[in-house]
């Protein structure tokens, strides 16, 4: 079975400050890091590697620096890692993203793909899904699990008041979400091997597509302008004590149907 | 810019490395790996160099300060695993002098108790630095873990690793390096400490069979090792040559584990004595050759100080991440004790000796990798790094105030754990004596 895993490299989130006057994010020595998602999705896919027997191919796409995180991968136990990185991809929205990565898994083989429900630096969670649209694959988002029964995949999604259990032929795709997986570490002796291998490079001129395709030219959509959400009280904070808040609060809530 | 980087291929100079500003080339003797490359990147001049040195098996040495892209993902894994499975029972071990056995398990199961070792033995295939690494960050978070690792790796799989015959390595290293076995070593009895030649555990060969008697004190990782690697006096009238290295499992008759010390320090590593009375151990247990017990200790000891030293280095640096931490919270006067001048400078001093001890200490494990002599290496980063980690723990202690002083935070550990640091594996004093031995010869 070959499994393909998409994961990507984000800033830690949690380590991420606001420039104050500029309001844009400091990403000057901020870590970067393995998405938490994708490594739920690789940590599914290395499940079903130690159950079933697999192969484990990593993709990623993005500046040469986002080796790290397939080393990191290879650290953990995937078999092989290709990096899709030139100049003419920058600048891809969801959309141009999600043609890039299909036209390389195109051209590989696989039974399965595994991505990460959403980045964190996004929140999109569109490049998964697309990315099975673009191949007219079967897919089931937001997995918290998944087997191989009897040659078909049973994957476990999450709802909102309950779970589904759906079962598919392959070739087909997930998405998986963070909370429900705990990734293992590497190892010592994977992350030493993970340095003897070669990670190959995909550039554009390996990829059957067209310029227009791919990039800034190849997304349809633009960030206009970005800004963060100013927390702006409509009347003047009131002074009142904790059980007279109480009161004041739940029939201003009452009062503007929220409860 | 512009700069030389010297690699040495044995002993000999073979590659100078010329950058200028956008341009670079590199040049060997023999012509056969000639790169060249536009880049300025220094980063990109190692990940060459690196590649080189795969392909010729050679040495390279040149001023870096930074950390291999491989070592810096081994340092992520010590971390990620320190926090997530060592820092929540530190307390608790310590408070309960309880060997973290299952810690010791997860070791093992990610390749933690076997690093420095070729694959080929069962080892991890990594390097003495990446080695360091993995113990600082465990004595970041608790230095009872690290000792474990260090005492087992330096003192009781590597003198296997490095004189044993090839049997005892295929018997004990890949069991040793899993952590499916524990190892401890036992040099240390109540006369003899630093004076480590006056050993009084004696070995009698006896047909095919030695029989040895005498007792060991102080042994890190006994009460759950099942791998012993024993000094013992063979020829009492030959003095230090008169000293054998044997290896010792669990379980053999007339050998028993004693007394579990009560200690100040470390308290969840295993710390007791050894008894043997008539035990006899094949003759194939000797590890080496009759009468090379003491070179084979002094080697051992001289691996281990890298070790300890990364020891103190890891408690200094997490006593230095409490602190930092808990200067900005805790506020005195009316704003956080972290704006007064006073504990900006205890700050200063605390970064800068600890950034000085792990120079010294990786700079050891460097030596140590490389092949060269790193005897007076590993004592001065043993003997700055533990003085060290005292000077920042009490620091800690006092910036932390009466709450310090208390169990309520981990300083309090983290000070009483840098102790065995400037004792074990050699005293301060015994490191000056080698580092001023290295300096006068």
């Amino acid at each position: 079975m070959n499994i393909i895993v998409c994961v990507k490299q984000v800033p830690d989130t949690t380590e991420v400050k606001l420039d104050p006057v500029t309001n844009t994010l400091i990403r000057d020595g901020i870590p970067s890091i393995m998405n938490p998602d994708d490594k739920a999705a690789l940590e599914l896919a290395l499940q079903l590697k130690d159950d079933n027997g697999a192969k484990v191919t990593v993709i990623t796409m993005g500046p040469p620096q986002a080796t790290k995180v397939l080393r990191e991968a290879l650290g953990m136990g995937a078999d092989e890692a290709l990096l899709m990185t030139d100049r003419a991809f920058a600048g891809a929205d969801t959309w141009a993203t999600s043609k890039t990565i299909a036209s390389l898994i195109k051209t590989l083989p696989y039974d399965m793909i595994v991505c990460g429900r959403q980045a964190i630096d996004g929140d999109t969670a569109q490049v998964g899904p697309q990315i099975c649209e673009h191949l007219g694959i079967p897919q089931v988002s937001y997995c918290e699990d998944v087997k191989i029964e009897n040659g078909l995949v049973v994957a476990k999604r999450q709802f909102e008041d309950r779970h589904h259990i759906i079962h598919m032929k392959t070739p087909c795709a997930i998405t998986a979400l963070s909370e429900c997986t705990e990734p293992r570490y590497m190892s010592v002796s994977k992350v030493i091997d993970a340095f003897d291998k070669e990670i190959k490079t995909i550039t554009f001129a390996d990829l059957d597509l067209k310029p227009e395709e791919i990039g800034l030219k190849g997304s349809p959509t633009r960030v206009k302008k970005s800004m963060t959400k100013g927390m702006i009280a409509k009347e003047p904070p009131m002074d009142v004590p904790p059980a007279e808040a109480a009161t004041v609060i739940a029939e201003y809530l009452h009062k503007n149907h929220i409860i | 810019m512009e700069g030389y980087v010297t690699c040495y291929l044995g002993s000999k100079i073979h590659i100078i490395l010329v950058y200028k500003l956008n341009y670079y080339k590199l040049l060997l003797d023999k012509g056969d790996c000639k790169v060249e490359r536009n880049s300025h990147r220094l980063v990109e001049v190692m990940s060459i160099l690196t590649k080189i040195k795969r392909k010729s098996k050679g040495l390279i040495v040149c001023m870096n300060f930074l950390l291999s892209d491989k070592h810096e993902l081994l340092k992520q894994l010590f971390r990620e695993f320190a926090v997530n499975e060592v820092q929540p029972l530190a307390e608790e071990i310590d408070e309960e002098e309880r060997f973290p056995a299952e810690t010791v398990e997860k070791l093992g199961k990610y390749g933690m108790m076997g690093i420095p070792f070729p694959k080929e033995v069962g080892g991890m295939g990594g390097d003495v630095l990446a080695y360091a690494m993995a113990i600082e960050e465990m004595a970041r978070v608790c230095g009872s873990t690290g000792g474990i690792l260090s005492a087992h790796t330096s003192l009781c799989v590597w003198p296997i690793y490095a004189f044993g015959n090839k049997a005892q390595k295929e018997k004990y290293l890949p069991k040793l390096c899993s952590a499916e076995w524990i190892g401890a070593f036992g040099l240390t009895e109540p006369n003899a400490g630093t004076d480590a030649a006056g050993q009084q555990t004696t070995a009698v060969l006896d047909g095919d069979e030695y029989v040895l008697n005498g007792s060991k004190i102080f042994i890190t990782n006994a009460g759950y090792a099942q791998v012993f690697v024993v000094m013992a006096m063979t020829d009492k009238s030959k003095g230090t040559r008169g000293i054998t290295a044997f290896i010792v499992e669990k379980g053999t008759p007339g050998f028993r584990v004693g007394r579990k010390e009560k200690k100040l320090g470390i308290k969840a590593s295993s710390t007791c004595e050894l008894i043997f009375e008539d035990c006899r151990i094949p003759k194939e247990n000797m590890l080496g050759r009759e009468g090379k017990g003491f070179g084979i200790a002094m080697q051992t000891l001289d691996g281990g100080r890298i070790g300890i030293a990364s020891q103190a280095l890891g408690i200094a640096q997490g006593a230095y991440d409490e602190t930092l931490a808990y200067v900005k919270e805790r506020k005195q006067f009316g704003r956080p004790i972290a704006a007064f001048q006073n504990t900006q400078f205890q700050l200063a001093d605390m970064h800068t000796q600890i950034e000085a001890a792990r120079l010294l200490v990786y700079k050891a494990a460097f030596y140590k990798d490389n092949g060269m002599p790193y005897s007076k290496e590993a004592a001065m980063a043993k003997l700055y790094a533990s003085e060290v980690a005292m000077a920042v723990t009490t620091k800690a202690v006092q910036l932390h105030g009466g709450y310090g002083y208390t169990r309520e935070y981990p300083v309090e550990r983290m000070m009483r754990d840098a102790k065995i640091t400037e004792i074990y594996e050699g005293t301060s004093e015994v490191q000056r004596m080698v580092i001023s031995a290295n300096i006068l010869k």
